[in-house]
């Protein structure tokens, strides 16, 4: 345990304003359901942003369409300069910048974890292997399960898992990272190995989009909270003021709900 | 313990007695007899009426096995042998060996031929079916085809060295323009090849007897070396085609799966038996006068396209069975389709679909033996139509068929317990 420990003060990294990814009213529909309505959202470099918000309310559709998982019917999304067309030369590019996490972490059961991290960079960089084992060892160190890297997920507990997943997107070197309720599957003894990991990479300045209920770590980590309901963006502010002073009654509803037991 | 009940209890025993071996009725086999054979009545019972059951089949075929002949050259020497005594007549065996292996036509000083290639066979596919074996030896398996066909066939050494080098070319221009687009590389290297294919007939054309080996035509086949054939080259295509049309069925392109599904759906509607009877008659009314399309490729055309059918199905549940969160992990890396399908997709979905593969590569295997229907004389033709027919033999019905069905047995049997190994190889998920 050294430096990696988080700190109890907040995590307070200087963001750029240097935009990183830039959304401008952006709808998506699933059939006739309108799921996303005119999302308007501007993230610069180095930011950590919070996503929260009731459930069905879209926030995973939300990180799911920057990285092209979902199709978006109307809009312009930009990532890292790049504007997200149906090119799949151009989605491919921005997949490989964008790196995400999964609620169920999707680890590939059939290659080790080594393999696992390896993988990607292997063909997608076309990193030579012993590069790439290089990189991959030094991303499990830093997740702190060198030890395992031999193993096969299925041998991993849950908060491994999540831990090996989030070595696996940082061996592309992405330079934004999105995570999908990455905690929410985890018994409540796996989640702070997990978070401890995430606070980490922020205070390394990685540009992140979190959806997930752990406001703790909102708090603590986040410039900023993005609240959603019924696919809008609702009310969006800096956690204190996001928490101590929300200013619509949706927000002040759900944070009763959620904070009030 | 003892001090305080001493008086109010009659005996309390103060040492412990040692472990006693239990008695010999409860040990070994004594033991495993009683619980497995005589547990209760009707166990017994049942464990009686087997033993006579068993007995009953040894008593009626083991005088027949030892006792039979292996050397005479026709069924009446062979009766008169016996002469009475109960006993197999083997000799039609020894005496139609090469008959039963190779055919009746194929030249008898040739047999080594396809010997070797069977022996080169293995040596083939052991890499293949082996991954801890050196990948290098991949390069013979590749190269494998060209020689067996040339071993087989004969002719001159020009015809595989011309094909192979079409394929190399193919290969080459494929892999030159597939990263502008899929389509270009494929049609590029499928066009370059056939120009090379074409050019290289002039060559062949020219120097017919170059290196040759005496030519024997595909009518000359026969006996288990044809089911070999046809079960080996059909098996070896069919994987690969049932994989595309399988991938092709999910393709989001509305013609590619649609003419995926009419495929698979017309030919798992059909017979086998009729498919062959349209490539022995029917697909030559629809070849131009003249063209010499060779009957055995038109049976592999047939019986690769009815397997890879079923094949599809069967790795089409294999892919249904991934959760879709594996395809977006492969996405969200920046894979490409083709990537995500051979690293992520394919090995898992493949993995899952062994059973249900091995299950259709062992009916492939045994349904070679349909076309004896279309006067082909594979093993089952040879043993029904020359050998059963002719006067020598007329009437040595169990000897053939056993031995055609234990030849069958050994490999199929071969197929299921090498799949078995397989899939305990890959047992990597720990699920
Ligand atoms: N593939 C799909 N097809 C149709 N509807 C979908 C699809 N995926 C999601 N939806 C719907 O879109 C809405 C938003 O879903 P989404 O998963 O983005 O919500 P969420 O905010 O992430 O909720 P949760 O907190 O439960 O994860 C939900 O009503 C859901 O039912
Ligand atoms: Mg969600």
């Amino acid at each position: 345990m050294n430096d990696v420990v988080p700190e109890t003060h907040d995590v307070d990294m200087a963001v750029s304003d240097e935009v990183a990814i830039s959304i401008e009213s952006m709808n998506k529909w699933f059939g006739t359901f309108h799921v996303l309505r005119d999302i308007d959202l501007t993230v610069y470099r180095g930011e950590r942003i919070v996503i929260a918000g009731p459930s069905g309310s879209g926030k995973s559709t939300l990180i799911r369409c920057i990285n092209a998982l979902e199709e978006h019917q109307a809009g312009k999304i930009t990532v890292d300069g790049t504007v997200l067309s149906s090119d799949i030369k151009n989605i491919d590019r921005i997949r490989s910048e964008v790196g995400m996490c999964f609620q169920h972490f999707n680890l590939f059961p059939h290659l080790s974890i080594l393999e696992n991290c390896t993988l990607a960079p292997i063909w997608v960089r076309k990193t030579p292997k012993k590069e790439a084992e290089e990189i991959a060892m030094h991303f499990l160190e830093k997740v702190k399960i060198p030890e395992q890297a031999d193993k096969y997920p299925g041998q991993l507990s849950g908060g491994q898992q999540q831990r090996v997943a989030i070595a696996r997107s940082l061996c592309m070197r992405p330079r934004i990272m999105l995570f999908d309720e990455p905690t929410s599957a985890l018994d409540p003894e796996m989640i702070s190995e997990v978070l401890d990991t995430m606070v980490q990479l922020a205070e390394e300045g990685m540009t992140m989009l979190c959806v997930t209920h752990e406001m703790g770590f909102a708090r603590k980590v986040a410039n900023r909270v993005i609240f959603m309901d019924e696919g809008q963006i609702v009310e969006q502010n800096e956690p204190e003021e996001f928490f101590n002073n929300p200013k619509s009654p949706r927000t002040q509803l759900f944070l009763s709900q959620i904070l009030g037991h | 313990m003892s001090d305080t009940h001493a008086h109010s209890v009659a005996y309390v025993r103060e040492t412990q007695l040692p472990q006693q071996p239990p008695p010999t009725i409860e040990t070994g086999a004594v033991k495993w007899v009683r619980q497995n054979l005589f547990n209760g009545p009707w166990g017994s019972l049942l464990t009686l009426v087997s033993l006579y059951v068993i007995y009953l089949i040894l008593a009626g075929s083991l005088p027949w096995l030892l006792n039979g002949v292996w050397t005479t050259s026709n069924i009446r020497e062979c009766r008169e042998v016996l002469d009475g005594a109960t006993g197999g007549c083997f000799s039609v065996l020894s005496e139609r060996w090469n008959q039963l292996l190779f055919g009746i036509a194929y030249p008898s000083d040739q047999y080594w031929r396809p010997t070797v290639a069977f022996v080169l066979l293995i040596a083939a596919l052991a890499p293949v079916l082996f991954m801890h074996l050196p990948r290098k030896l991949l390069i013979f398996t590749g190269l494998y085809p060209f020689i067996a066909f040339w071993l087989i066939w004969g002719g001159t050494i020009m015809v595989p060295i011309v094909a192979l080098i079409g394929v190399g070319v193919g290969y080459a221009v494929y892999n030159r323009y597939v990263a502008d687009s899929f389509a270009m590389g494929f049609f590029g290297g499928v066009a370059a090849a056939m120009v090379t294919w074409w050019l290289g007939g002039f060559v062949i054309g020219a120097m017919p007897g170059f290196i040759a080996l005496e030519a024997v035509p595909s009518r000359d086949m026969g006996g288990f070396m044809l089911n070999m054939i046809l079960g080996v080259v059909c098996v070896s295509l069919s994987l690969p085609l049932g994989i595309m049309l399988a991938l092709g069925r999910q393709s989001s392109m509305p013609i590619i799966k649609w003419i995926c599904v009419v495929f698979i759906e017309f030919i798992r509607g059909v017979p086998l038996i009729t498919l062959l009877f349209v490539a022995n008659v029917v697909l030559a009314y629809f070849l131009p006068p003249g063209t010499n399309f060779d009957l055995i490729l038109r049976v592999i055309i047939m019986i690769t396209m009815f397997a890879a059918a079923y094949i599809a199905e069967v790795i089409r549940g294999g892919l249904a069975a991934l959760p879709r969160g594996q395809y977006e992990a492969a996405d969200s890396l920046g894979l490409d389709y083709a990537q995500s399908m051979r690293l992520i997709i394919l090995p898992q979905a493949l993995k899952i679909s062994i059973p249900g593969i091995v299950n259709v590569a062992v009916g492939l295997f045994k349904d070679t033996t349909l076309v004896s229907v279309i006067s082909m004389f594979d093993l089952v033709g040879m043993i029904r139509g020359p050998i059963l027919a002719s006067t020598d033999w007329n009437g040595v019905y169990w000897e053939l068929w056993l031995f055609a069905s234990m030849l069958f047995f050994v490999v199929c049997y071969g197929i299921s317990q090498y799949s078995q190994w397989l899939e305990r190889q890959l047992a990597t998920d720990h699920r």
